[in-house]
């Protein structure tokens, strides 16, 4: 671009004009460009490697199935997460029976009803903004709401709702996206039979687009068991020592936990945090083949 | 796709179908009858009218049920708004707002309370610097690498890689700021407080490196190609193309990612809360212990404060300061977006 002014002078074979020093040079600093652009993807690559292999090495040798079935104690050696496995897995059902339905509805309702009339485009820009809200926020809201006002206590009812609405504006947006890929012609094709606009949606739209759907909410909920914040913010005890056995039953999860052991002084517990994260780890992980194989078994009863 | 349409026994309701949720009561009869009726493709009023208006009255009440749904979420907004603002109110009854704004003490605990959020703001707005610090440059140059120069192969292996680095649990981020960075770090800088800064500000760039990364991508991928055409026709090489042509024509695109990024630090808990510290300090040295807005909410919430207290509205206070930050700090972004969508729509 500086040599915009000057006429083409590269069309015999250069020799030592400035112009070819020029040239070069910009060739130079190019291939310095692309160096420098694929050491930073090769760092956060490096980052996460490195972050694998930290925990790998701290944690390993701590897992084992004592350790699984084993109750909170004060003794490091002898300390399980069951009470938080089980309390994590069971928060992460009740939200997905709360945000599932409502999610899945308010985008049908955004998408295929609301068009652009105003009253959805303030919904459409108020989910925007809340999917932006930090998530201790939502837990302050949990606690006022749920806990205090509503007086369901610090339960897994009121973990699991505050939850479900942390994690309803991806439910909504991810769910959109997915209804949004069917194509217009089913709908349509579906309206010249004379099904009505709901007979359309749940017999035609729903299950062309179910394998997006379920792919978006998995991905909700996974960000949903790995939270933290929100839950200690609304009073999810850290040492309870018994499996959670009804929505009304105080509980932690598997992330408070381990936020428990880091936050002790001794070593020994650190092994135990590192290994508590290999089992969330290891949840999230086989939630999201669940849902690859969820998804692949519907995709071929759906579309075949 | 187009099969489905024209098989009739399934468009049209076949019994299969109403077993799948519709209303037993009213949609068998009337669907079945017009089914039997009709052939498909001929347009034919039903004589019988009673069926149909049960349909459009069920039709009518399930977009109310999901216009019910959607609303819910100005619910949450409205409750957000309710909860804070009441504790904030309560608060601000006993502690002057000048005092809350503007003092530079913040022991709530203590026997004889400070309640100036400075501190805070101060250890909030350190540690995200620092994030930025990382995840601006190397989310803004891997961004122009993918979007301008790698091929589809590399853009297979690094996006997924991204993916992973923003979808791991922040506690995760937390415990290997805390056990791995600080103490790599301590090697270097033997006066690093074993809580600190600059730690945790590091891991959460880290962190918030692919949002920065893909948004920006994705404000790039947006510039239309003849700008770039334009500028090769020019003899620029790639590099001048994608500096002084693609990140200005972008520029809305990428502030937008940069601004939804620093809300993200700011309102960012578990890194903070268990690597930077619990001690609010108006400092702006990075290797001391500081205690951000968040890891205050955490630390009295992991305490038995009972409600009512002062201590109990602090954290609705400083939720309500935190709120308010990254709420204006998204509608800048949003508003960004739109105007980044518009130049090129």
């Amino acid at each position: 671009m500086s040599t915009g002014t000057s006429r083409p002078s590269n069309i015999g074979p250069a020799v030592a004009t400035p112009e070819s020093r020029e040239l070069a040079l910009r060739r130079v600093a190019d291939v310095a460009f692309q160096v420098l652009a694929l050491l930073v993807l090769v760092v956060a690559l490096a980052s996460l490697a490195t972050l694998i292999w930290d925990i790998v090495s701290d944690g390993a040798g701590t897992v084992s199935w004592n350790f699984i079935t084993g109750f909170s104690s004060r003794r490091a050696s002898q300390a399980g997460i069951w009470h938080a496995l089980t309390g994590s897995v069971f928060v992460i059902i009740v939200t997905a029976l709360i945000a599932v339905p409502i999610g899945v509805a308010a985008a049908i309702y955004l998408e295929e009803y609301g068009g652009r009339s105003v009253g959805a485009r303030i919904i459409e820009l108020n989910i925007t903004n809340l999917a932006a809200v930090p998530s201790i926020i939502y837990g302050l809201l949990g606690l006022g709401l749920f806990v205090r006002m509503m007086g369901m206590g610090r339960s897994v009812l009121a973990g699991a709702s505050t939850l479900a609405l942390l994690v309803l504006p991806v439910v909504i947006l991810s769910t959109r996206e997915a209804l949004r890929a069917v194509p217009k012609t089913l709908r349509e094709g579906s309206y010249a039979l004379g099904a009505t606009k709901w007979q359309t949606i749940w017999h035609q739209v729903l299950p062309v687009a179910a394998p997006g759907i379920l792919t978006g909410l998995i991905l909700a909920l996974s960000r949903a068991i790995g939270e933290t914040a929100p839950l200690i913010t609304i009073g999810a005890v850290t040492f309870v020592t018994f499996a959670p056995d009804s929505i009304w039953s105080p509980f932690t999860v598997l992330p408070i936990q381990i936020f428990n052991w880091v936050s002790r002084p001794q070593v020994e517990f650190h092994a135990n945090a590192a290994a508590g994260i290999l089992v969330l780890v290891a949840l999230l992980l086989s939630m999201n083949a669940a849902a690859i194989w969820l998804r692949d078994r519907y995709q071929k009863r759906g579309l075949s | 796709m187009t099969l489905r349409p024209s098989d009739p026994s399934r468009a049209s309701g076949s019994p299969r179908a109403e077993s799948r949720g519709e209303d037993p009561r009213v949609a068998p009869s009337h669907v079945e009858g017009r089914h039997v009726s009709t052939p498909p493709g001929v347009a034919v009023r039903p004589s019988n009218t009673e069926p149909r208006r049960g349909t459009r009255k069920i039709e009518v009440l399930i977009e109310w049920g999901l216009f019910a749904c959607a609303l819910l979420s100005i619910g949450t907004t409205i409750g957000i708004i309710a909860v804070l603002t009441i504790e904030t109110v309560a608060f601000l009854e006993e502690v002057p707002i000048s005092e809350f704004l503007f003092g530079t003490e913040w022991t709530p605990l203590f026997a004889m309370p400070r309640f100036g959020v400075l501190p805070l703001v101060m250890g909030t707005l350190l540690v995200s610097a620092i994030a930025m610090l990382v995840a601006l440059p190397m989310g803004l140059l891997s961004a122009v690498y993918l979007s301008e120069y790698a091929g589809e192969r590399l853009r297979r292996v690094v996006k997924p890689v991204l993916e992973i680095l923003a979808g791991i649990p922040t506690v995760v981020y937390g415990y290997f700021a805390l056990l791995f960075v600080t103490p790599l770090l301590q090697r270097v800088m033997p006066d690093l407080a074993g809580f600190n800064a600059l730690g945790p500000g590091i891991v959460m760039g880290i962190m918030i490196l692919p949002l920065v990364s893909s948004l920006s991508e994705d404000a790039m991928r947006g510039v239309p190609r003849g700008l770039r055409e334009g500028s090769y026709a020019l003899g620029a090489t790639k590099m001048q193309t994608s500096v002084r042509v693609v990140v200005p024509a972008a520029f809305s695109g990428i502030t937008a990612a940069f601004i939804l990024a620093v809300s993200r630090a700011i309102g960012e808990t578990m890194i903070v809360a268990i690597a930077a510290g619990q001690q609010p300090r108006l400092t702006a040295d990075p290797t001391k212990p500081v205690e951000t807005m968040t890891a205050y909410i955490v630390q009295v919430s992991l305490g038995d404060t009972p409600q009512g207290t002062l201590e109990y509205r602090t954290i609705f206070a400083v939720g309500m300061l935190l709120f308010v930050g990254t709420f204006l700090l998204n509608l800048v972004s949003a508003w960004l977006r739109e105007r980044f969508r518009e130049e090129y729509a």
